[in-house]
């Protein structure tokens, strides 16, 4: 449980300075440190138990569905990253609330930071796979954050999104990596893939592993070719850089490297990868550090560099080496995060970084040039310091690398060449910074930073000095236990000592110190070698490509969806045809069992006039009228064919809608342009006709195809109990509104809600009107022919009647409440066209939306009402009533939300129709009214 | 009135929504409180549908009292219930935002949105065919007026775009219907289960051409590549909470592919066992590449997200087109968490948009906004969610796909898959960038997001965390209701009854295991 806060104190830490955010800054930085102390000291707590080389472990199940649970660990090398995290992580707390000016905001950037800390402790603590993974894309994002915390800088922001990039790409690749393995082991808790490391390894999945894993470790640690990021991500605050970008983010790749290595290292194919991308870090760091005027960059490229180193020896393969991979990450962590931050001091109060301006600035600050002289002495590799131990093993094990056969000479060779660079760019941090003349045209007079700000810089040179002085009493153990998790296994002997008498690593570092003083005498002549190069800012090419893509994509999209209407049709009916064929391709023989009926005269006659008049629409389409005549055609034969095949619900229903449907087109039609311009091309037509055609061929086929075959359907069952179980003679009209009544109040809501859609569309609409024809021809000034205004106004009680006899009988003969409700709507349409809106509105004075609204209000109602009689939604009941005059008649509750259809009919429709009429009258709506 | 549960998420939003509609001059705060309090009252129904679901036990609903096969049936199993559930509580949020104002830019908003959420309710619940039609229907019309709501050129224009293709789409519906009434001689899909299994090769044939048909029908309302050209402008010209709603109109596609095929192309189905599931896979992966491209080419965070809708489109076609228990159940996590991420970060965009000045929702230097660390790290939480990052809910839905697919799937799968979640990261961060970074010299100004806007925003981006809190039950509940969808003789056993399941019942997928 205690292992749970280590990671918990630093994320309720988060919370902590926005909480304080209005106290002094020193109260704010005191308070902050307080969660990552106590965690701190519960790490310390458990020290001992590591070093009696015991694991302690927190398992919390999370996810079993995927194995992903809340897992802890604290094995040596968790506990010397948590103590680095942690240690140096207090160090910068104190630090930044020094460096930050009074205008940024301390709380923001101690938020983001403990965050950070969160996910770095997270990552280094898991103990399951998946887990580490979903840390380490948490380093990725919280460290975006970090580098953009200057958001008002260009460099900060694209410098941001530059690591974010790159960083997350490598930790897709990374989780990818992961699964990969979950596959193999079938699980990612960390002792169950150690305990099958050999069976990874004899995986033939190992390689594609190994990579991903790697290219996870290689663009966090920045490796190269990934090495671009890092530099560019120095242009956030220096506290940030000391922090993230020296002391633990990019440790986070050697971090995986380390905890993989007793999984995936051992093999030839660890070692090539490994160990040459080290070795090209190394000293593709080494030189730019060298060449660099920032002072932040040669900060950068160093740490590139020495990342690289310790790649590299866990390239090695050797136990001896991992141990001393590990023993550099302790140094390098230490001395470069106290380098950055007197790399910050200087900054700070000098106001630049360039180089070539900062000169002499000993005389102005001794203090802090002491500090960066023992730190850099560390990096240089010179005795005394921690840096010369880990460089000193590190080129012992170069001598033992054996793998390059004949070549293998090479290794050490490159890397005494690294360590001469090395010494050469910490000469040049020294001496060009705070020797070499004097300062020029600085912006600000130098002077010693506050007491306080020098401290965190203080501590960590004396722990160089201490590890560098003492080494086996002070960091032996952590080193050891931490070493015996990477290698899973018995630690090999080794002695800490600083002398070993004479040998070839002796010599090495002897001449790296001497060759780094050397090349750093001829750094001129070197800096003039590089002004031949091209210098390319990766952060300018890096941009460019992604504005190249993005450019990509948007030409890409643009003429993909280009807008047009025909083309996404086009794709949709394509697809429709496409899958239908399949289907029919795979029917054996189209026609099916039934006898086929006879062909009459009549039948053909109407098939071909419809055929025809189907085409005539489509042939005179640029002639709207009449292209619209030949529609209304379709529509009569159509309701002729249900009438001949006995149906006459459906011919009834049919010629209303036609009726409907065509006033409405005429309507539209006032609207529309004119004259039609040819717009298709004659491939496009063609292309539409055969499109069309094949369609055709296709639904007429299906069409065969069923209606041959015979089928036993629920329909039998609606005829046989219409009567008995729905109270009604007429089928149909007892499937609108009792065996599927709901999808009837389904498809009323639906025309109440297209009223609706219309209403709100046409509210809006500001549309062209017309006041002549083409040849200028004004339309007729008889609006209201006297005829048939007076034929209307007869009809329309004569209509209402009608649709009543239609709407009561609906139950047993041909009719019903939608039917009824049509004919209503077109007598009150006829009054429209005949009189004019203005006098219709005055004598017919029902609002239309209310009516359509308690149509379906009465029919779910309707429905809602069997529940009281302990029956389900629209459970219908019918008896037998005998009324005066009239007879008996049967009522069923149908009839009631018949009536809630006969409703919605007639308002949703004249609210349609009505709303598109009043557009070319004085009372097209001006402003929508709520 | 607890055995009418199941009707009451259809019933309720239909007689509240038509009551708001009977008067057109009601005072705007009588309305919203309605509507909230329906959609209040709604959640909770949900929620006891989610708690009946949960022991496992299909029911049904015959509605008029005429049973299945006959009559139309509302069945109630963990999918239905669950869909339930994540469709009010997204209502609910989008509607308690609309509440801030945008509500009375039209007329009617309130009635329109609860017949619209009849509609998906009705869709997600109902067990017949031609009744999925009708409520595709009323979820299509209702979807048409409120897109078109506020009014605005790119509204009305991107409106037709997308109710030009969805009626044909509803004519593909009807023929698709026809071919099947016309094979099966029923529309109850549990009947129609049955049936297919004893179809002669002919009937087969066309009961595919119906059943592919129906996959287009599908394939259009879930956004499918190459079906999916009405969305972008769609949900990019809509108005903040109905844009939000959409978040779970393209789920009901996913819903329908998922129910339909999942219970009547199942392995006993002979020559049409796993119908379409290859085509949902290609066309899945189609999506990812096409949306992948497109969120890069987004100039607008209303498109950027238009676009996360459609990478998680993709992701859940492929993950159907896997079909397999744990692909199901995967999918089933993730399609929760996009629904309520995306649709909270409709609402979030349009709250940013609206503390831009002139340049709105666009991705251009304006000034700095009003609320810029609120609402920053809302965007950011919402669109590390959105892209698959962790430690939010995408991750999560991510890598349980991810793991879910078989060997030779994975192949296609995880670099296009990682390669959408690179892609919009990239977009994604340009985009932040922008616009809380890169800002201008000028005073802050606009409206602030203010307490029901805040509520509705922060309540649906908080799932980015409530669902990784919550993973473990969730995943489970999530795998329950893959096992139940993948054995569907319960599932007709309690619509036909016993005798009703066909001979060659098992074996089935779940039994593999």
């Amino acid at each position: 449980m205690t292992l749970l806060l280590i990671v918990l104190l630093p994320l309720l830490g988060a919370l902590v300075p926005l909480m304080a955010r209005n106290l002094p800054r020193g109260r704010l930085a005191w308070l902050t440190a307080v969660a990552p102390a106590i965690a701190l000291g519960i790490a310390v707590f458990h020290l001992g138990d590591v070093f009696a080389g015991q694991t302690p472990q927190f398992h919390l199940p999370w996810i079993s569905e995927l194995g992903l649970d809340l897992a802890l660990r604290f094995d040596g090398l968790s506990a010397l990253f948590v103590l680095l995290i942690l240690g140096i992580g207090l160090l910068i707390i104190l630090y930044s609330r020094y460096y930050l000016s009074g205008e940024d905001s301390l709380a923001r950037l101690y938020s983001f930071l403990m965050l950070f800390m969160t996910a770095m402790i997270g990552i280094v603590m898991a103990d399951n796979l998946l887990l580490m993974w979903v840390f380490w894309e948490l380093t990725s994002l919280t460290s975006f954050l970090l580098i953009g915390y200057w958001y008002q800088l260009s460099e900060a922001r694209k410098g941001a999104r530059m690591a974010l990039t790159v960083t997350g790409a490598g930790g897709l690749a990374l989780l990818a990596g992961i699964l990969v393995i979950g596959h193999i082991v079938g699980s990612y808790q960390f002792d169950d893939v150690l305990a099958a490391a050999d069976q990874i390894r004899s995986s033939e999945l190992y390689p594609v592993v190994l990579v991903l894993v790697l290219l996870g470790a290689f663009t966090k640690s920045a490796q190269f070719p990934f090495q671009f990021w890092l530099p560019h991500a120095m242009s956030a605050p220096t506290p940030v850089s000391a922090f993230l970008h020296s002391a633990t983010m990019v440790k986070a790749g050697v971090f995986l490297l380390a905890r993989m290595h007793p999984i995936l290292s051992g093999t030839d194919l660890w070692f090539y990868i490994v160990s040459f991308t080290g070795l090209a870090t190394l000293l593709y760091g080494a030189w730019f550090a060298l060449m660099k005027q920032d002072l932040k960059g040669v900060l950068a490229f160093s740490t590139i560099s020495h990342l690289g180193l310790i790649t590299l020896l866990f390239g090695f393969n050797s136990q001896m080496a991992a141990v001393a991979g590990l023993l550099h990450i302790i140094n390098h962590a230490t001395f470069k995060a106290s380098l950055f931050m007197a790399a910050g001091i200087v900054d700070h109060e000098c106001g630049t970084r360039d180089i070539r301006k900062l000169n002499g600035l000993y005389r102005y600050m001794p203090h802090t040039t002491i500090l960066a002289m023992v730190a850099s002495a560390s990096m240089a590799g010179v005795p005394l310091l921690n840096g010369f131990l880990s460089k000193e093993m590190f080129f012992a094990e170069s001598l033992d690398a054996q793998l390059l056969g004949g070549l293998s000479w090479l290794i050490p060779a490159l890397a005494t060449l690294g360590g001469i660079l090395s010494v050469a760019y910490s000469l040049r941090f020294i001496h060009d910074v705070f020797f070499n003349g004097e300062p020029k045209d600085l912006p600000k007079t130098p002077h010693e930073p506050p007491r306080y700000m020098k401290l965190p810089i203080e501590i960590l040179v004396l722990i160089c000095l201490l590890v560098g002085i003492l080494p086996s009493l002070v960091i032996k153990d952590l080193l050891v236990s931490a070493s015996a998790s990477v290698l899973a296994g018995p630690v090999p002997e080794f002695s800490l000592a600083i002398w070993h008498g004479f040998n070839v690593p002796l010599m090495m570092s002897g001449i790296a110190l001497a060759g780094g003083v050397g090349v750093y005498a001829l750094r001129h002549h070197l800096y003039s070698f590089q002004r031949q190069f091209r210098a390319r800012n990766a952060l300018l090419v890096f941009e460019a490509n992604i504005q190249r893509l993005v450019n990509l994509a948007e030409r890409s999209m643009d003429s993909f969806e280009n807008g047009s209407l025909q083309r996404y049709m086009l794709w949709l009916l394509l697809t429709a045809l496409l899958f239908v064929g399949i289907g029919l391709l795979a029917v054996p023989q189209l026609s099916g069992e039934f006898e086929q009926q006879p062909f009459d005269a009549m039948l053909l006659t109407g098939a071909v006039i419809t055929g025809l008049a189907g085409l005539g629409t489509a042939i005179t389409h640029r002639k709207r009228i009449v292209s619209l005549l030949m529609l209304s055609v379709v529509g009569l034969m159509t309701s002729l064919a249900f009438a001949r095949f006995a149906a006459p619900d459906l011919a009834l229903t049919q010629l209303a809608v036609e009726v409907v449907t065509m006033i409405l087109l005429m309507l539209a039609l006032f609207f529309l342009p004119q004259r039609t311009p040819k717009e298709s091309s004659a491939r496009r037509i063609m292309r539409d006709v055969l499109l069309a055609s094949a369609f055709g061929v296709v639904i007429a086929s299906l069409n065969f195809a069923i209606l041959t075959r015979p089928v036993e359907s629920i329909s039998d069952f609606f005829m046989a109990n219409a009567v008995s179980g729905g109270g009604g003679h007429n089928v149909v009209n007892v499937i609108l509104v009792d065996f599927r009544g709901f999808d009837t109040l389904g498809e009323i809501t639906v025309l109440g809600i297209a009223g609706l859609a219309i209403f709100k569309l046409l509210n809006r609409l500001r549309l062209f009107m017309p006041s002549s024809d083409l040849d200028g021809r004004s339309w007729s000034p008889d609006r209201h022919p006297m005829i048939l205004a007076t034929v209307s106004q007869t009809l329309l009680p004569l209509a209402l009647l009608v649709s009543v006899y239609i709407f009561l009988r609906g139950h047993n003969e041909p009719g019903g409440g939608f039917i009824a409700g049509l004919v209503t709507a077109v007598a009150i349409i006829l009054l429209y066209i005949a009189r004019g809106v203005d006098w219709t509105q005055r004598w017919l004075r029902f609002p239309y939306q209310p009516v359509a609204a308690a149509g379906v209000l009465i029919a779910g109602l309707t429905g809602a009402g069997s529940w009281m009689f302990g029956y389900p939604f629209l459970t219908s009941s019918f008896g037998h009533f005998t009324i005066p005059v009239i007879g008996e008649i049967e009522l069923a509750t149908a009839l009631l939300f018949d009536l809630g259809v006969y409703l919605t009919v007639v308002g949703a429709t004249l609210m349609i129709l009505a709303n598109l009429g009043k557009l070319t009258t004085p009372h097209r709506p001006t402003k929508e009214k709520s | 009135m607890l055995q009418h549960l199941i009707v009451l998420p259809v019933v309720l939003p239909l007689l509240v929504g038509a009551s708001l509609l009977l008067s057109r001059s009601s005072s705007p705060v009588l309305r919203r409180t309605i509507s909230l309090v329906a959609q209040a009252v709604m959640v909770i129904i949900a929620i006891a549908l989610v708690a009946q679901a949960g022991d496992g036990t299909i029911r049904y609903y015959a509605l008029g009292d005429w049973q299945p096969p006959f009559g139309i049936v509302l069945v109630l199993d963990r999918l239905s219930a669950s869909m339930v559930l994540l469709s009010s509580v997204l209502a609910f949020f989008a509607c308690l935002y609309s509440t801030a104002g945008i509500d009375e830019t039209g007329s009617n908003f309130h009635g329109l949105f609860l017949l619209q959420l009849m509609g998906i309710n009705g869709a997600f619940l109902t067990g017949d065919l031609f009744n999925l039609f009708v409520f595709f229907e009323v979820l299509l019309i209702a979807s048409y007026a409120l897109l078109l709501h506020g009014g605005s050129k790119a509204r009305t224009l991107s409106a037709l775009h997308y109710v030009v293709l969805n009626l044909l789409g509803s004519a593909f519906f009807l023929i698709a219907l026809g071919i099947l009434y016309g094979v099966t001689g029923t529309l109850n899909m549990a009947d129609m289960a049955v049936i297919v299994t004893t179809l002669d090769p002919g009937r087969a044939g066309l009961m595919e051409a119906g059943g592919l048909l129906l996959l287009v029908v599908f394939g259009l309302k879930a956004a499918m590549v190459p079906l999916y050209f009405w969305l972008p402008r769609a949900y990019a010209a809509a108005s903040a909470p109905v844009a939000a709603l959409f978040a779970i109109m393209t789920k009901v596609g996913i819903y329908s592919i998922l129910r339909v095929y999942s219970l009547i192309f199942t392995d006993n189905a002979g020559t049409l066992a796993d119908l379409g599931r290859d085509w949902l896979w290609w066309a899945g992966l189609a999506t990812l590449v096409v949306s992948m491209i497109g969120v890069l080419s987004a100039r607008d965070l209303r498109t950027l997200v238009a676009y996360l809708v459609m990478i998680s489109v993709g992701t859940l076609l492929t993950a159907l087109g896997m079909n397999s228990v744990e692909a199901d159940s995967a999918l089933l996590f993730y399609l929760i968490h996009s629904t309520l991420i995306t649709g909270g970060l409709f609402l979030l965009v349009d709250v940013i948009a609206g503390q831009r000045g002139k340049a709105g929702a666009r991705i251009v230097r304006a000034r700095p906004l009003l609320q810029a660390g609120l609402l920053g790290g809302l965007f950011l939480i919402g669109t590390a969610a959105a892209v698959g990052l962790p430690p939010f809910s995408g991750a999560i839905g991510k890598v349980l796909i991810l793991t879910s697919a078989s060997p030779e799937q994975q192949i296609w799968l995880w670099p296009l898959l990682l390669l959408a979640g690179l892609c919009s990261m990239i977009a994604c961060s340009r985009a932040g960038s922008s616009i809380f970074w890169r800002t201008g010299k000028s005073e802050p100004s606009g409206d602030r997001i203010g307490l029901a806007r805040g509520i509705a925003t922060g309540g649906l981006l908080s799932a980015a965390l409530a669902l990784v809190v919550l993973a473990g039950p969730l995943s489970n509940w999530t795998r329950a209701t893959a096992e139940q969808l993948s054995n569907p003789a319960p599932y007709l056993e309690a619509l036909l009854g016993k005798d009703a399941s066909p001979e060659t019942a098992p074996p089935l997928k779940g039994d593999e295991e």
